[in-house]
């Protein structure tokens, strides 16, 4: 019986563990929450219970449906509050997890080596820096929406969603289903970019009917709550004293720059943006897998990797939304576990139809080079080291450097704790780096997660991979 | 100001949730039982506890355990991400001060 | 192109020579297969260390090295200005430990040797040292304070070097991959050809650390320098709790070795960013350089072994390099004498960035035939002890 491992338990993850368990393979899903569903059905824990969750929620039975399968079919162990924090490919690939609370020391520590592999890691939102956007109260609009989903606290009362792409309406109903006013949404992006990406073959867009469906909801919600949803805006600075209390939104060329004299202030205790995504690559990349030109892990229509024996499902492949992770994942899993293909034409041409919604998305909303015309000199670039935009890119222009790797040293951007997680790729743009040699990317993580010097240094000095036991 | 959707008046209809306590910097503070440390935290309204090298005061920003900008010491494990880490009943937390030299 | 000196590599001693050649005068033309300083001289703690150097030729470089450092980083400084980021050099000085009996009395045997040979070195009773570093486990057997051992952020006084030959005229090429030699009828090395363009010059220098044996060998000659893998964990940042270079004594013994498998050794800092770093390990395993997590196991036991409070610190990253490796742990600076024309500044192994500064002086002086501050002989590839490492045939 093959074993497959599955990293990742969000929409992708669960149903390559499903697929899989179809097949005839044994399955291990390893993730790093406190349960699953990933951040798309981010929901309340178990200890509190809730009558009409799915509110909440779209596509909540699909999620119900194989969370109770995962928990009932005794070939399926999915484990939580695992952090896969290193691959090994020194022989075949060993996947290096601690077990428990997060960032806890003396969790336990697995090794674990499968038949294949399947990376569902998903992504984080990009959030572009502006002047402000350190002040507490401003959150990435993941945060908004995970904190209303997984916990029920509203970010603010007095709300501003601002970024770019579609996930930002869902948020904004996320907020106003806490009790947030919403004070309006701005999207970057302006209506001829809009109509570039979604209008020439509007079918398209119906033919991913639920995608539709689910974003005419988003819509006629917002109506009903009053929420402006405004075209080629954006928040340019987040002021307050400490906090945030002020908002600055100005209207943006078709570049993203922000036209002068068009700045409108309204306050606001909550600014939630979001520029996109940046697909969580670290671990398949510390597999080996081969990153794309577009910096999402390439697969064939197999989703298979460039690796032997590895596949990759979901977000990292291509923003596609939940109907193409859920085809993704289906594909991988049953291909992972040996499957015939046959088996699964209709998932493979779901699978299609998604990837052109994230052509969509990208040309209609992909960010934009005018942006920088909002930063200041003293704008912080890097929160952890809270390295500002003039003194990265004097330090960039004094040592005639375009390479990340050297940037990174000279300025200490992306060398704190989140390891550039939150302002990589905004380096990368900001010093012209090629992220396409090794030295340039800021997706290259050896260590994906932070480990106590005890954990490491219990653990078993002979190499000995336990086979998916614990 | 951050807040909690009162369980009375939640649409979703929660079951009465159960409390626990936690200790932040000494003060006793409660919370729900399955609540992230940051949940607590800003279900009271606070929404900056850490402060950075430079004196700036940060808390909760991505949410999902990736910036690490709402990091804190729980039960005297520093850097723990509070908006991960599921609150314990006597849990201990201390919030960070990068700014000052020799407190930590 | 027309150069007097071509240099084949812009890490740091690539950026050393470079600004003591274009400061000589010497047109200097730099060539790097990558960015510069982004390969060796950014994968290392940046040690400027006395205290690991044994009596002989290595100890009198880094002798001179020590007293080289405070005016090179006040010069940089001085030229480049307030815009461009500091170097952070630091003489904080070294603790060396003996974590058990056995070791302890060959530290201190090995300190008074130093110290014949003008290497500050300090007993130091348990107390002392506790008082030096207070978090060190006061379980040691032995400790040596060495007030001359300092510290640099490598990749700023990579940078700073090049943009000091820069100002002096010398010109840096990124991307460029020496792909050959360019040579006269009679075989006499002229200059490199690069993908791009063929670059004459009098001159072409190999400073491409552990890359230097295949440099070479595109030049046509055998250069025994082999790759040697180390690892270095950061932790995230905390409150100083270590003050000085404080490593285990056995971390000699490792550099020393020419075993081939994993050796494991501590070395502990903390940088003015506020995280500690914990080495080091050394493996001859190529250029493979994939991760290994028993080797970041076996550096973090011994780290605790020093710091017992490091067991709850995080470490958030792990970055691993190359170290250019000879077989008799000496560098090779000085002209080829089987091929005039042809020059090395490599093999400094894990002592690159401290010895930098002294072997762009010694390359300076070679090149312009000026008074070398040091006899340059110990260091030539023709000295006796790489006599079997050479191929019988010479230059291909």
């Amino acid at each position: 019986m093959k074993h497959v491992l599955v990293i990742g338990a969000g929409p992708a993850g669960l149903t390559a563990a499903v697929a899989a368990a179809d097949a005839g393979a044994r399955v291990t899903v390893l993730d790093s929450g406190t349960g699953p569903g990933g951040q798309y059905w981010r929901h309340l824990p178990p200890e509190r219970p809730s009558r009409r969750e799915a509110r909440l929620h779209h596509g909540w039975s699909e999620f119900e449906r194989l969370r109770e399968r995962t928990e009932r079919d005794g070939s399926i162990d999915v484990v939580t509050e695992a952090q896969a924090w290193a691959i090994e490919t020194t022989g075949g690939a060993t996947v290096h997890a601690l077990i428990g609370p997060s960032d806890a020391a003396g969790r336990e520590a697995l090794a674990l080596e499968a038949d294949s592999l399947v990376f569902a890691t998903g992504a984080h939102d990009r959030t572009l820096p502006f002047p402000g956007w350190n002040l507490p109260g401003v959150f990435s609009a993941g945060a908004a929406q995970a904190l209303a989903k997984g916990e029920r606290i509203a970010v603010g009362r007095r709300a501003v969603v601002a970024g770019a792409g579609p996930f930002l309406l869902p948020v904004a109903q996320s907020l106003t289903a806490t009790g947030s006013t919403v004070l309006g949404v701005y999207e970057a992006a302006r209506t001829p970019a809009l109509a570039k990406g979604w209008l020439p073959r509007p079918w398209r867009l119906l033919s991913s009917a639920r995608k539709g469906g689910e974003l005419a909801g988003y819509l006629a919600h917002h109506l009903r709550h009053r929420v402006p949803y405004r075209l080629g805006r954006a928040v340019v600075e987040a002021r307050g004293d400490g906090r945030v209390e002020e908002a600055v939104i100005a209207r943006l060329d078709a570049d993203w720059s922000p036209i002068p004299g068009t700045e409108l202030t309204v306050a606001a205790d909550a600014v939630c943006v979001s520029h996109g995504f940046t697909p969580r690559l670290e671990l398949p990349i510390a597999a080996g897998c081969e990153i794309g030109p577009d910096r999402f892990v390439t697969v064939d229509d197999d989703q298979r990797t460039s690796v032997d024996g590895v596949w990759a499902a979901g977000e990292i492949t291509g923003i596609g939304g939940v109907d193409a992770a859920l085809a993704e994942g289906r594909v991988a899993g049953h291909l992972a576990a040996g499957g015939d293909r046959s088996a699964i034409g209709p998932a493979r041409r779901r699978r299609r139809a998604s990837a052109d919604f994230a052509r969509r998305i990208e040309a209609a909303h992909g960010v934009r080079p005018g942006w920088t015309a909002w930063m200041r000199e003293d704008t912080v670039v890097c929160r952890c080291e809270e390295v500002a935009y003039g003194a990265l890119l004097g330090t960039a222009a004094a040592t005639e450097q375009g390479s990340l790797r050297s940037v990174k040293l000279t300025t200490r951007a992306g060398l704190g704790i989140c390891q550039a997680r939150m302002c990589g790729r905004t380096v990368e743009e900001l010093t012209g780096a090629d992220p396409s040699r090794a030295a340039d990317t800021s997706d290259r993580r050896p260590l994906a997660a932070p480990v106590r010097l005890g954990d490491l240094a219990g653990l078993s000095s002979k190499d000995d991979p336990q086979k998916g036991e614990h | 100001m951050s807040s909690i959707v009162p369980f009375e008046s939640d649409p979703i209809r929660p079951a009465e949730p159960r409390c626990l306590t936690i200790s932040v910097d000494g003060e006793r503070i409660e919370g729900l039982r399955g609540q992230s440390i940051a949940g607590i935290l800003l279900a009271q309204g606070r929404t900056a506890w850490r402060t950075t090298v430079a004196g700036r005061e940060r808390g909760v920003f991505c949410g999902i355990g990736v910036c690490f900008d709402c990091v804190g010491t729980v039960n005297g494990e520093s850097d723990v991400r509070l908006c991960l880490r599921r609150a314990r009943d006597g849990d201990t937390v201390e919030t960070q001060d990068d700014s000052e030299e020799d407190t930590r | 192109m027309r150069t007097d000196v071509v240099i084949v590599g812009a890490g740091i001693i690539g950026a050393a020579c470079a600004r003591e050649a274009a400061r000589a005068g010497l047109s200097v033309t730099v060539v790097d297969r990558g960015a510069a300083a982004s390969a060796t001289s950014a994968r290392g703690e940046g040690n400027l260390l006395v205290s690991d150097k044994a009596p002989g030729p290595e100890l009198d470089l880094a002798l001179l090295a020590a007293d080289h450092w405070p005016g090179l980083a006040a010069e940089l400084a001085d030229e480049l200005g307030g815009a461009f980021p500091d170097i952070e050099y630091q003489r904080k000085g070294g603790v060396v430990v003996a974590t058990t009996p056995e070791g302890a009395e060959p530290l201190r045997a090995f300190a008074r040797r130093q110290t014949e040979l003008g290497v500050e070195a300090a007993d130091l009773s348990v107390p002392e040292a506790l008082e030096l570093e207070p978090h060190l486990d006061p379980a040691v057997a032995a400790a040596v304070h060495y007030p001359q051992d300092a510290q640099v952020q490598p990749v700023i006084a990579t940078e700073a070097l090049l943009a000091s030959a820069r100002r002096a005229g010398a010109k840096i090429l990124p991307h460029s991959e020496v792909v050959g030699p360019v040579r006269d009828r009679n075989g006499r090395l002229g200059g490199v050809r690069t993908a791009a363009e063929a670059i004459s010059a009098g001159a072409v220098l190999v400073a491409a650390g552990p890359w230097s044996g295949e440099v070479a060998r595109t030049l046509g000659a055998d250069l025994p320098v082999r790759p040697r893998r180390g690892m270095v964990l950061v932790t995230s940042r905390m409150r100083q709790r270590v003050f000085h270079k404080v490593y285990d004594a056995d971390y000699f013994g490792a550099t020393q070795s020419s075993d081939e498998g994993l050796q494991t050794s501590s070395v502990i800092e903390s940088t003015p960013g506020g995280t500690v770093l914990i080495g080091s390990s050394r493996q001859q395993i190529g250029f493979d350089d994939r991760l290994r997590v028993e080797v970041l196991a076996r550096i973090a036991r011994k780290a605790l072994r020093l710091f017992p409070f490091l067991e709850t610190t995080s470490a958030i990253r792990a970055y691993g390099g190359f170290r250019p490796y000879v077989p008799d742990h000496l560098p090779v600076i000085g002209e080829d004498h089987r091929d005039p024309g042809l020059w090395y500044a490599t093999g400094h192994e894990g002592a690159g960035i401290g010895l930098a500064g002294v072997t762009g002086a010694l390359i300076g002086a070679q090149l312009t035939g000026a008074e070398p501050a040091l006899d340059p002989r110990p260091f030539q590839l023709s000295r006796p002890s790489l006599a079997a490492h050479l191929s019988p045939g010479g230059p291909t």
